[in-house]
C-alpha cells in the first residue's frame, strides 16, 4: 500500500474521550476519521483531484486524502475522500426534541388500552397529497408490520383503517370524522422540494378551520420527518426512520390517557 | 441453462385459467370506450397542441362530444363526418371546436360507409408512421447489434428534461442500455397529458410528447457515438394510459410500463376504466414494437415477497393473456417480478433464485423485467450495495432480460449520477464474473429450490382457479391482490367510461393488429438469421 491511508505516525492527540469535544472515531479515540464521497462537474484530471482535496480542507478535514477518483462522464468526476475532522461538538449541551414515552410491546399496549379506556382506539392512516408511496403507512398499519414489529391491524384493542396513497387532505378529514377516529396517522415518503411541508401545513390548517384540530391526535411519519419538525408544523408527534408500530402505539395511547386525565 | 423440474401440467392449467379470466374481462370491457381512448384516437388522427389556457385539443374535442352525450359513436365518427362535410383536416376541426365555432354533432350527415372509408385512410397514414419508427429502430439495432444478456436499466428523475438528458447521456456512457424517465409524482391522476418541454417536476419529469422527443434525440445521438442502441422507457399508466402509448409510438419509445392491474391497486383508478384503457394502450404498444413492462413487482412492496410470491406468478399469467388479446407478441412482454424478500429470511437467496428461474422457464420468450430490492433498503448504503450485488447475481444466472438496477441510495434520494455509476459498475462486474454460471450448474432434484418453485406454482394455480370462478372484478373487490380492496364502481375515472353505440368506430384496431403481427414476423425472421449466422 502506498496510498498513505495507513498512517504509521504516532498519534499526537489526546486519546481520552471528552464528551465536550466529541468527534468521529476511526480506530483511535479522537482521530476524527471520516469518509465522504461527492461528484464535481469537471473532467477527471490532476486539477480536479487537487480541487477535491482543497474542498475537503474547507470542510474542516485535516490531511484529506483522495482515495479514489473516476470519470462519470467527460465533465463529471466522482471522488472518495478520507480525512480527519477538525470540528467537535459539545455532546453535553445538545438538545433534542424527542418523543418521550415508554415503549410497550403489543400485548402491553392492548392491556394498557383495555385497562384505561375499556374500548378500542380508532386509528386512521393515509399517505396524503400527491405522494404515491405507501411503504411507510403500511409498515405501521398492516397486519404484518415491518422488520419484526407487528402493525396496528394486529393489535386487539386498536381498530384501524388504511386509506392508502394519494389521499386528498379534504377526503382524509371527512373519512376521519365518519370513522370517529381518535388518531390520525399521515405518512409522507417521496418529498422532493419540500412538498411534504406544504401538504402537512395544509392539513393542519384545514383541521383548524373546521374546528377539528383538538378532536384528533395528529401523528406524522416519514424518512424526512422528525419530532421537532412535526411539532413545528402543528402536529402532536413525528416519527422518522427506525420507528415502528409499537413506538407509535405506545405514544398515542399514553398521550390519549394524559389528555383524558386532564379533562 | 440449468432447469428446475416444474409440473408442466399445472403450468398449462394455470395458463388456461388466465386465458378464460382475460377473455371474460375483455368480453365485458369491449362494450365500452373511455374518454382517454377517444383522445388517443384524436391524437392518432392527427390532433395535437393546446388552447390558450393550456388545455390539450384532444381533451377539448372529447369533452365537447361527451357534453353532448355523443361520445359513444367514437370521436372518429364525428371528426370523419365533419372532415368530409366541411373539407377540413382534423387539426382545423379541433381548433374550430376549441374556438366555439363548430359543433361536431351538427354537421350535415354523411353516409356512415364514407366515414368508415375516411377513417381507414387516416388510420393507414398514422400506422405507416408508426411502422416507419419501427424500421428506424430495427435498422439501428441491426447496425449496432443488440446486446445479449440483461439490459441494464436505470432511471433519471430530476424533474427537468434538460437535466435528465445530461444524466441519461452519462449513464449511457457508463454502460446503461435502457433509460427510464420517471414521471412526476401525481401525473398518473391527471386526466390530460401536459404539453411541451417541461422543467419542473416532483420526483420525476412530466411525460409529454416533446419531452419524449427530446430524450429520444439525445439517446440516438449518444448511441451513435457509442455504437449502441440506447432504449428509452416511460410510463403508460394512470388515467391517460393509451394516450401516452400513442405518444410513445410516435416518438419511438422502446419500453413502456403497462400493467393491467397496477392503476387499480396502487392508484385507486376505477377497474373498468383501467381495463378498457389497458386494452387499447397495449394494442398501440404492440404495434409500435414497444416492450411492455408489467408491474407485479409492486405487489411485493406492500405484501410479503415470500408469502405472496404466487400472486406475482398469477398476475404474470393474467398479464400475459391480456397482452395476447391486445396483440402484444411474447417477445414484447416484459413481465415483472422482483427481488424483495426480507434479507433476514433464512435461505432468502435460494428462494429468490428459485422464483426468478421459475419465471424464466414458464415465460421462456418473454423479456422478463426484474426489479431490485427496495423495501428492505434502510439508508445503510454499504449494505444496500451488497443487497444489489446478490440481486445482480440472480438476474444474470437466471437470464433475466430487463435488469432494473438497484441503487445503494434507495430510500434516501432519487439517484445521483455517481449512484448510477456505482450500480452499473456493480452489475457489469457480476455479469462478467457470473456469465456462464447459470448454464454450468444443475439444480438438485427435489431440493429446496425445486420444491419452492413448485409450491409457488401450486398456489398460483389455486388462485387463478378461484379468480376464474369468481371473476376478476370480484377478486379485486375482495382484495386478493396485494391485500388491496377496490370497489367495482369506486376509484378515480369511472366518469370517463362510455357505452359504445352500434355505429361506433375505431379505425385503428385492425391496422394496429396487422402492424403488430408483421413486426413480430420480422423479429422472428431476423432472429433466425442471426442464429443461422452464429451457427455457421
Amino acid at each position: 500500500m502506498s496510498s498513505g491511508l495507513y498512517s504509521t505516525k504516532k498519534a499526537d492527540f489526546d486519546t481520552n474521550l471528552d464528551l465536550t469535544q466529541l468527534k468521529p472515531y476511526g480506530d483511535t479515540m479522537n482521530d476524527g476519521k471520516v469518509q465522504i464521497s461527492f461528484t464535481l462537474p469537471v473532467a477527471d484530471n490532476e486539477v480536479a483531484v487537487e480541487s477535491a482535496r482543497l474542498l475537503a480542507l474547507k470542510m474542516g478535514l485535516e490531511e484529506p486524502t483522495v482515495a479514489y477518483h473516476g470519470s462519470l462522464d467527460k465533465n463529471f468526476t466522482f471522488f472518495v475522500v478520507y480525512g480527519s475532522l477538525s470540528h467537535t461538538i459539545d455532546y453535553t449541551q445538545v438538545h433534542v426534541e424527542a418523543v418521550d414515552v415508554d415503549v410497550m410491546s403489543m400485548e402491553e399496549t392492548d392491556f394498557f388500552i383495555q385497562q384505561n379506556f375499556g374500548r378500542k382506539i380508532k386509528v386512521i392512516g393515509a399517505s396524503t397529497g400527491t405522494d404515491a408511496h405507501t411503504v411507510g403507512i403500511d409498515a405501521i398499519l398492516n397486519m404484518k408490520g415491518y422488520a419484526g414489529h407487528y402493525g396496528l391491524e394486529r393489535y386487539k384493542m386498536i381498530e384501524s383503517i388504511n386509506l392508502g396513497s394519494q389521499v386528498l387532505n379534504e377526503d382524509f378529514i371527512r373519512k376521519a370524522v365518519e370513522f370517529d377516529a381518535d388518531v390520525l396517522l399521515v405518512s409522507q415518503t417521496v418529498t422532493q422540494k419540500n412538498v411534504h411541508i406544504q401538504n402537512l401545513t395544509e392539513l393542519v390548517e384545514l383541521l383548524e378551520a373546521e374546528g377539528l384540530r383538538k378532536r384528533f391526535l395528529l401523528i406524522i411519519g416519514g424518512p424526512r420527518i422528525t419530532h421537532e419538525l412535526a411539532k413545528e408544523l402543528g402536529a402532536d408527534a413525528g416519527f422518522g426512520p427506525g420507528k415502528y408500530a409499537d413506538d407509535v402505539a405506545s405514544f398515542f395511547c399514553q398521550e390519549l390517557l394524559a389528555r383524558k386525565q386532564q379533562n | 441453462m440449468a432447469e428446475l423440474k416444474l409440473d408442466w401440467e399445472k403450468v398449462t392449467k394455470a395458463r388456461e385459467a388466465a386465458r378464460l379470466i382475460a377473455e371474460d374481462t375483455v368480453n365485458y370491457t369491449q362494450q365500452y370506450t373511455t374518454t382517454t381512448v377517444e383522445r388517443s384516437i384524436c391524437r392518432l388522427l392527427g390532433i395535437d397542441g393546446v388552447d390558450p389556457m393550456g388545455v390539450p385539443l384532444p381533451n377539448i374535442v372529447v369533452e365537447h362530444l361527451s357534453d353532448k352525450n355523443m361520445l359513444g359513436y367514437g370521436a372518429a365518427y364525428w371528426l370523419g363526418q365533419a372532415a368530409i362535410g366541411l373539407s377540413k383536416d382534423v387539426q382545423e376541426l379541433a381548433e374550430m371546436v376549441s374556438n366555439g365555432e363548430l359543433d361536431l354533432t351538427q354537421t350535415d350527415p354523411v353516409d356512415p360507409f364514407e366515414i368508415q372509408l375516411w377513417a381507414e385512410r387516416k388510420a393507414e397514414e398514422t400506422v405507416a408512421q408508426i411502422h416507419h419508427n419501427r424500421l428506424i429502430r430495427e435498422g439501428r439495432l441491426r447496425e449496432h447489434g443488440d446486446k445479449s444478456g440483461p439490459l441494464l436499466y436505470v432511471i433519471v428523475a430530476t424533474g427537468n428534461i434538460y437535466q435528465d438528458i445530461i444524466q441519461a447521456k452519462a449513464a449511457a456512457k457508463q454502460g446503461a442500455d435502457v433509460i427510464a424517465v420517471i414521471r412526476t409524482t401525481g401525473q398518473s391522476l391527471l386526466d390530460y397529458v401536459p404539453y411541451g418541454a417541461t422543467t419542473e417536476g416532483f420526483g420525476g419529469t412530466m411525460a409529454t410528447q416533446e419531452n419524449f422527443r427530446l430524450m429520444r434525440e439525445a439517446l440516438d445521438e449518444i448511441g451513435d457515438e457509442l455504437g449502441r442502441y440506447i432504449r428509452l422507457c416511460n410510463y403508460c399508466s394512470g388515467l391517460c394510459m393509451p394516450e401516452i402509448a400513442v405518444m410513445g409510438a410516435l416518438e419511438r419509445l422502446d419500453v413502456m410500463l403497462n400493467d393491467a392491474l397496477y392503476g387499480i391497486l396502487f392508484r385507486d383508478i376505477n377497474m373498468q376504466r383501467t381495463l378498457i384503457d389497458q386494452s387499447f394502450s397495449r394494442l398501440v404498444n404492440g404495434a409500435a414494437g414497444v416492450i411492455i413492462n408489467t408491474g407485479e413487482d409492486n405487489y411485493l412492496t406492500t405484501a410479503d415477497a415470500y408469502e405472496e410470491a404466487h400472486t406475482v406468478l398469477a398476475s404474470q399469467f393474467i398479464n400475459e393473456q391480456f397482452a395476447l388479446l391486445a396483440g402484444v407478441p411474447e417477445e414484447q412482454m416484459g413481465l415483472g417480478h422482483a427481488f424483495e424478500m426480507n434479507p433476514e429470511l433464512h435461505n432468502a437467496f435460494l428462494y429468490e433464485y428459485a422464483q426468478a428461474q421459475m419465471a424464466r422457464q414458464i415465460f421462456p420468450k418473454a423479456p422478463l423485467k426484474y426489479m431490485p430490492p427496495t423495501k428492505f433498503k434502510t439508508g445503510d448504503i454499504f449494505k444496500g450495495h451488497v443487497q444489489d450485488t446478490l440481486f445482480n447475481i440472480v438476474t444474470v444466472i437466471s437470464h433475466q432480460r430487463i435488469h432494473l438496477l438497484g441503487m445503494l441510495t434507495e430510500a434516501i434520494h432519487t439517484p445521483f449520477m455517481a449512484d448510477r455509476a456505482l450500480s452499473i459498475a456493480n452489475a457489469r462486474y457480476i455479469a462478467n464474473s457470473f456469465a456462464d454460471f447459470g448454464d454450468d450448474i444443475d439444480f438438485r432434484p427435489g431440493g429446496i429450490m425445486e420444491q419452492r418453485a413448485n409450491e409457488v406454482l401450486d398456489l398460483a394455480l389455486d388462485l387463478l382457479v378461484n379468480i376464474r370462478r369468481d371473476g376478476l372484478f370480484r377478486t379485486l373487490e375482495e382484495g386478493r391482490f396485494a391485500g388491496i380492496k377496490r370497489p367495482f364502481d369506486g376509484g378515480k375515472g369511472l366518469y370517463g367510461v362510455v357505452s359504445k353505440e352500434e355505429q361506433y368506430i375505431n379505425p385503428f384496431i385492425e391496422p394496429l393488429w396487422e402492424e403488430s403481427r408483421e413486426g413480430s414476423e420480422r423479429y422472428h425472421q431476423a432472429k433466425k438469421m442471426m442464429e443461422g449466422a452464429r451457427d455457421e
